[in-house]
């Protein structure tokens, strides 16, 4: 390739509040060149397409689009110099038809007048370059992932995209619906459109992709053509690093079964799931993002219902929907999204650390407030966390503590089985050990952990047994002594090593 | 479905079958014949005039409504702002020379525009909830009426000739004030489904994050719409004038929540997106209808309020269970 490419990122950089999420990226898509992208989860990969689509501004390095300067100032401004992104999950207008969602904000007109038939007719037309029925006066609303996506490819095409970036487009669809895909995007190509291609299934990377760019821990590892490279290669570029003396592993000895799952289904989001959790025991439930384990660990929490199976906490059946029981009986859960779900941010420590155990805190009929703050010191010194005041409020916090907050809330309550999911996302390396060190500590106590983990270090550091899942069911269940991060990948991706 | 559906050129009849706004019509008829069949004096020339009168102002605010419905706010300062704006008519209409129909509509439109504008900036500049700020201009226009007016009250008497024969003249049936209306909602709908503007508002109300993504700029459309619920408030307070022949210091009062009804009766779908102007004023028909026809069948009054609350609950129940439904289909597609 002789021919300068049609993007070119060089040395990107990119950290959010301190924590580096992008330290060397570095990508170039020749036009008509499908370019894979991977990585683990936390690898760079969505930093470096909100840059490519004005979504956040680089700290360092540079883009180039056609040999000239590419600095995006927002989303417009990517897509008037011909750059789309297609997101996992398309954000379309519910209600507004899908003719007039592949043009809004920029409706045909004539005269004044908005062209309705002209939409149409120019709906019709794209979608017949892509050799798709999709029929252009149906409301969005209800559409498959794998149809909204064509609406988002149909609005590229529509504003003459030559660079079209696909964020993990096949995550959530059917092997059908990726075949029709991977026709579609084979047609871009051919009409000289430059694509990047990111995905988890390896498959699908050498079924369509000329060349692929592996990045691991913010920085660009290989960019290589697609016949030097084999599945085992690839998957030895994403994760090869040695971590065995980060985690640090305290000897457990798990008691009796406390949590029993058994054929648990929510038909669409999880199937005939059924595990164990030993007292005194961490396991993780690993696989990729969407694969269903947020869900099932809702389920088991109560916050989310299921159809069918059951749930067992020490012996006792527990009905579905019910958390209030599972609380008492001494089940606790730290949510994937802390800020969202696992804290007040505006409140202060004391009143967040205390939420869960107000009833222990009284005096006579009141919550007595020296007894939360006692309760809290005490905590926090345990925890290590770094604060200024007790009273400051916990967005003031840095991520890593805020975690740690999260946690004191839950250990607070004493519980015999906590869930965790992803204990550790945008935490730096040291606090990301004293987590670990926290929870292990209590498990040496003999409480019971479930963690979900994109991260495979973390997984193969942190648990004694390893459940993998793959679009909703369980497809692996490993022995801390017989998981490696290469049998984890090729059970969570499905790829045929 | 949105108006979108509406005057598709393949097959007009099954588009028209699809509107949101064809089964609130259908109820619309039902109730008419089967309240006639049940009682004829109800479709009396005298009582179906009184009607369309009682309607007119309600419905003129609610297709200004839609237009900030339809965005996924609403403006309840509607029903003080035509309070505030008939007696500024009629003060305008005293103290000023020549035509003075003209200075009425001048002088309500200048008042709805001007509570529009405050609303739409508050919204949209400040980022301030739509039910907080419109409650807040409700109270305060209402105060400021109330200063104005004070215990002054304005009859049929002094209003110019002009005024009260608007409120009484027919032409071809129907009532000058329907008219009104009628031209209201004729120019409404095109701006609604033809505009980049009204095309824009239906974008914020289904996705506001999208909408922002896609470069509308939301802030000068909220205004706008805005603007526009206040400029047909501040006209129904002329209508308001005519209808009754006068105005005082409680004018309007507590209508803010009949125009939501009547919005959300006729298929503006409350959480945006979606609905036209003209299932708006059906919506308020329907509304009016009601509270007629339940007399005619000798129904107790009390049981309009709890009738009129049930409708609301199943308008928007119907569209809530074809959200759910459709996220559920969508999530079994998902995993073969």
């Amino acid at each position: 390739m002789a021919q300068a490419p049609l993007l070119t990122v060089r040395h990107a950089v990119k950290a959010f509040g301190g924590v580096p999420a992008l330290r060397d990226g570095s990508l170039a898509v020749p036009a008509g060149r499908v370019v894979g992208l991977l990585g683990e989860n936390g690898a760079g990969k969505s930093t470096l397409v909100k840059a490519i689509a004005g979504i956040n501004q680089l700290d360092g390095g540079d883009m180039l689009l056609d040999g000239q300067p590419y600095e995006p100032a927002g989303p417009r401004d990517a897509e008037s110099h011909g750059v789309a992104v297609i997101y996992q999950e398309p954000s379309l207008f519910p209600d507004l038809t899908i003719a007039e969602n592949i043009f809004v904000g920029r409706q045909p007109v004539s005269g004044r007048r908005v062209d309705w038939p002209a939409m149409r007719r120019e709906a019709t037309r794209l979608f017949d370059q892509l050799g798709v029925l999709l029929a252009p006066d149906r409301v969005a609303r209800g559409l498959s992932i794998a149809d909204q996506q064509l609406v988002e490819i149909a609005k590229a095409l529509s504003s003459d995209a030559r660079l079209i970036v696909m964020d993990e487009p096949t995550a959530a669809l059917s092997a059908s619906e990726v075949t029709r895909l991977v026709g579609i995007i084979r047609r871009l190509r051919d009409r000289g459109a430059g694509i990047v291609f990111i995905t988890h299934r390896l498959d699908e990377i050498f079924e369509i992709c000329d060349r692929v760019t592996i990045m691991r821990d913010g920085v660009t590892m290989s960019d290589r053509a697609i016949a030097e490279l084999t599945v085992a290669q690839v998957i030895r570029d994403m994760v090869g690093r040695d971590l065995s003396d980060l985690y640090p592993k305290t000897p457990t000895n798990p008691g009796p079964a406390l949590l029993e799952v058994d054929t648990l289904t929510h038909a669409g989001t999880f199937r005939d799931v059924s595990l164990v959790v030993h007292e005194g025991e961490i396991v993780a439930l690993a696989g990729l993002v969407g694969a269903g384990r947020s869900e099932v660990a809702e389920a088991i929490f109560g916050l989310r219902p299921y159809e069918a199976g059951s749930v067992t906490l020490a012996g006792r059946r527990l009905r579905s929907g019910d958390t209030a029981t599972r609380i008492a009986l001494g089940m606790a859960m730290v949510p994937e999204d802390r800020r969202q779900q696992g804290l007040f941010m505006t409140a202060s420590l004391v009143r967040n650390a205390t939420v869960t155990v107000l009833d222990r805190l009284r005096r006579l009929l009141f919550v007595s407030g020296r007894k939360q703050r006692a309760a809290t010191r005490d905590w926090a010194k345990q925890l290590n966390v770094k604060h200024s005041s007790l009273d400051a409020p916990v967005q003031s916090l840095s991520g890593g503590n805020q975690q740690k907050i999260v946690l004191a809330k839950w250990l607070m309550t004493e519980p015999r089985l906590l869930i965790v999911d992803e204990p550790t996302r945008g935490i730096d390396v040291g606090t990301k050990a004293e987590v670990h060190r926290l929870i292990g500590e209590a498990v040496a106590d003999g409480l019971a952990v479930l963690m979900i983990s994109s991260e495979l270090p973390e997984v193969l550091g942190v648990a004694d047994r390893v459940y993998v899942m793959r679009e909703g069911r369980i497809v692996e269940h490993l022995d801390r002594r017989d998981a490696t991060q290469e049998i984890i990948i090729t059970a969570a991706t499905g790829a045929a090593v | 479905m949105t108006t979108a559906t509406l005057g598709t050129a393949a097959a007009p009849w099954r588009t028209l079958l699809r509107a949101r706004e064809t089964p609130v019509l259908v109820v619309l008829v039902a109730v008419v014949v089967g309240t006639s069949l049940a009682n004829p004096r109800f479709v009396s020339r005298q009582g179906i005039r009184d009607l369309l009168l009682a309607v007119s102002f309600i419905a003129l605010m609610a297709i200004g409504q839609t237009f900030v419905i339809v965005m996924r706010h609403v403006d309840l300062s509607v029903g003080s702002t035509l309070g505030l704006a008939s007696y500024v008519g009629v003060v305008a209409m005293r103290n000023l020379p020549g035509v003075p129909l003209l200075w009425l509509l001048l002088a309500c439109s200048a008042v709805g525009l001007a509570v529009g504008l405050v609303n739409g900036v508050l919204v949209a500049k400040l980022k301030l909830p739509a039910l907080v700020v419109t409650l807040g201009t409700l109270y305060v226009v209402r105060g400021i009426q109330g200063i104005v007016v004070a215990s002054k009250r304005v009859n049929a008497s002094a209003l110019p000739e002009s005024v009260v024969d608007l409120g009484i003249r027919s032409f071809l049936g129907l009532p000058y004030l329907m008219w009104v209306v009628i031209v209201a909602a004729l120019v409404a709908a095109p701006i609604a489904r033809y505009t980049r503007f009204g095309r824009d508002l239906y974008a914020m109300g289904s996705n506001p994050d999208a909408a922002q993504l896609v470069g509308i700029r939301v802030s000068t459309r909220t205004i706008g719409a805005f603007m526009i619920s206040g400029l047909c408030a501040g006209l129904s307070g002329a209508l308001f004038l005519a209808r009754f022949g006068g105005t005082d210091v409680n004018a309007g009062m507590g209508v803010e929540l009949s125009v939501v009804a009547a919005c959300v009766i006729g298929g503006v779908f409350i959480f945006g997106g979606s609905g036209s102007p003209f299932g708006a004023v059906v919506g308020a028909l329907l509304l009016k209808v009601i509270a007629t026809a339940l007399p005619a069948l000798k129904i107790k009054e009390f049981w309009q309020d709890a009738i009129i609350g049930a409708l609301i609950i199943a308008a928007i129940s119907v569209d809530r269970i074809a959200v759910v439904r459709a996220d559920r289909k969508r999530r079994l597609e998902s995993r073969r």
